[in-house]
């Protein structure tokens, strides 16, 4: 089974930020929230690059080994999903993710910072796919309708790829031998790097297996 | 200087921008690279990151971190080191006391009681110590539950249950910071007079308040003994660092970014361990570790032969005002 990955080419990104409204609209996202943002790295000088950050679904997910009720757990396509359920709002998995991805409706923690929100790759969560439910919840399921994330799906230039992880480093290859030159892609090493402990779970495992 | 002389300065000059700048302007340039891939195989996907942080052109500043490996050392923190710690030294007391109590027992009133009582803690002092005591339990068990509850309380009560009990947790633990840190003032005010370092606290410590003495001798001491006084000002330090810790925590991002965030919570974590730890020994010797010590804090009054073995210079004191009192019983300070 196919194990999905996003894979954001910083030498094609033209920063037209199209990726995060095609996920605010898709999904309904609140003012004040992003599943995805754009990140524009040494702005205004030569090296300049852009780069469309949500959700990496990392193979050994710092937020589901930090989580302290447990509420995560990753699809057989390795897509790391939450049940807002069991979320409290403690803002732990924030501190622990590389890439900044959950998001949280209120700013003080006092009380709670309600339930967090975060890139799904377009798959919901665990209620039944595709009800009003999961959709209020998590935003809509386009993975169990056979499609693909909508951010990568509607980029320009190609920049942002979503799917197959073995076929996105191969696209990513191969144009980057064409041109000539390329970048890295960023925060590889860090989601599916040599930090595949398989210690929170492993891709179709769940529930208290980690830390 | 002659005019060739100044070209000549000025070529010199013109290549040696050209020479500082070439990264710059290869990497502005670099659709001509230096060493291009000859195979796919040469193309990087896994290069080593650092910290990036850009720009964002949304209101969340906090959003413009591309990459923060730091997580990955919080989370070994959150997850591994933070339970190492919290459990040995709380267990660890708690086995040390066990066997303390199994060689020494409770510790007696050598003479027996009196029957006669000494007045020692008012109202005052009883509140401020009750109001810190109690919040400070609730704080340290939701606390335990928040840090524990995956490991120990999933597997027996189930995640839906456990969800139910940890987001109480974090409300109680929120809510108790209140009165924890308002007691906290009172307790400073109330007895950091009767705290300050002195003499006789130097051998008190050194004889450990006369603890390995079967004979029942006690080392003089003011109305707070030199082990009084440590507790007294690791709850005044380990205290506020926790109420300030957890003030910046309900409030995240207000003051600093995510890694301020996180150390803040690590100091939380060790701090509390600490304070756990110390506030068991501090229950042990309050309670079934000494015969008459709890009469201080629970009713307020102390027999007679207790305060004498155990705080003769504040007992002295007592007398000496009672007398100027007319005989009456007299709380000490509570009247100043």
């Amino acid at each position: 089974m196919a194990r999905m990955k996003f894979l954001c080419d910083a030498e094609r990104c033209i920063e037209c930020n199209a990726c995060v409204t095609a996920c605010k609209n898709e999904h309904e996202i609140p003012w004040g929230m992003n599943r995805r943002r754009l990140i524009t790295l040494n702005d205004g000088v030569p090296g300049e690059r852009s780069i469309s950050m949500a959700c990496m679904h990392c193979n050994d997910p710092p937020c589901a080994g930090v989580c302290p009720v447990d509420c995560f757990y990753q699809t057989a396509d390795g897509v790391v999903l939450h049940n807002k359920d069991l979320c409290i709002g403690c803002g732990y998995c924030f501190y622990a993710c590389p890439f900044g991805a959950p998001q949280y409706p209120q700013t003080t923690n006092f009380g709670s910072r309600g339930k967090m929100d975060k890139c799904t790759f377009c798959a919901g969560g665990p209620e039944v796919d595709n009800t009003p439910e999961e959709y209020q919840k998590y935003g809509s399921n386009r993975l169990a309708e056979g499609k693909l994330p909508l951010c990568a799906e509607m980029c320009s230039t190609r920049a942002l790829m979503g799917g197959d992880g073995d076929v996105l480093a191969d696209i990513y290859q191969e144009r980057s031998l064409r041109r000539g030159y390329g970048s890295g892609a960023y925060g590889w090493t860090t989601a599916y790097g040599n930090a595949d402990k398989g210690r929170a779970f492993g891709p179709g495992a769940s529930g208290s297996k980690g830390s | 200087m002659t005019r060739h002389h100044r070209h000549f300065l000025i070529h010199l000059l013109v290549l040696a921008v050209l020479v500082l700048a070439a990264p710059a302007v290869r990497a502005q340039l670099y659709q001509n690279p230096v060493n291009p891939p000859t195979t796919k195989e040469q193309v990087p996907l896994y290069q080593p990151q650092e910290k990036l942080v850009g720009t964002v052109s949304i209101p969340d500043e906090k959003l413009s971190v591309l990459v923060q490996p730091e997580g990955r050392e919080w989370r070994e923190f959150r997850s591994y080191w933070l339970r190492v710690v919290a459990g040995t030294l709380a267990l660890g007391m708690l086995a040390l006391l066990t066997l303390f109590y199994l060689f020494r027992g409770t510790i007696p009133i050598s003479k027996g009681r009196s029957g006669r009582w000494v007045p020692r803690f008012g109202g005052f002092d009883r509140f401020a110590h009750w109001t810190t005591a109690v919040s400070f339990l609730i704080l340290a068990i939701t606390g335990l539950i928040i840090t524990f509850g995956r490991p120990l309380l999933i597997p027996l009560i189930g995640h839906e249950a456990f969800t139910s009990t940890a987001y109480a947790s974090t409300f109680l633990h929120n809510f108790f910071a209140i009165p924890f840190t308002l007691g906290l003032i009172l307790i400073f005010v109330a007895w950091v007079r009767d705290n300050l370092p002195e003499k006789a606290d130097l051998v008190w410590l050194r004889t450990l308040g006369g603890v390995l003495n079967k004979a029942g001798e006690h080392p003089e001491a003011g109305r707070f003994n030199a082990g009084q006084k440590l507790i007294f000002w690791a709850v005044v330090f380990g205290g506020f660092a926790l109420a300030v810790s957890g003030v910046l925590l309900m409030l995240p991002f207000s003051v600093t970014g995510i890694g301020g965030m996180q150390i803040l919570h690590v100091l939380h974590g060790l701090i509390a361990s600490l304070m756990i730890a110390v506030i068991i020994a501090h229950i042990y010797i309050g309670t079934i570790g000494m015969e008459g010590a709890f009469d201080a804090m629970g009713r307020g009054v102390v027999d007679e032969n207790w305060a004498k073995e155990h705080h003769s210079r504040w007992y002295e004191e007592q007398v000496l005002a009672m007398r100027a009192n007319d005989g009456r019983p007299m709380h000490h300070r509570a009247a100043e």
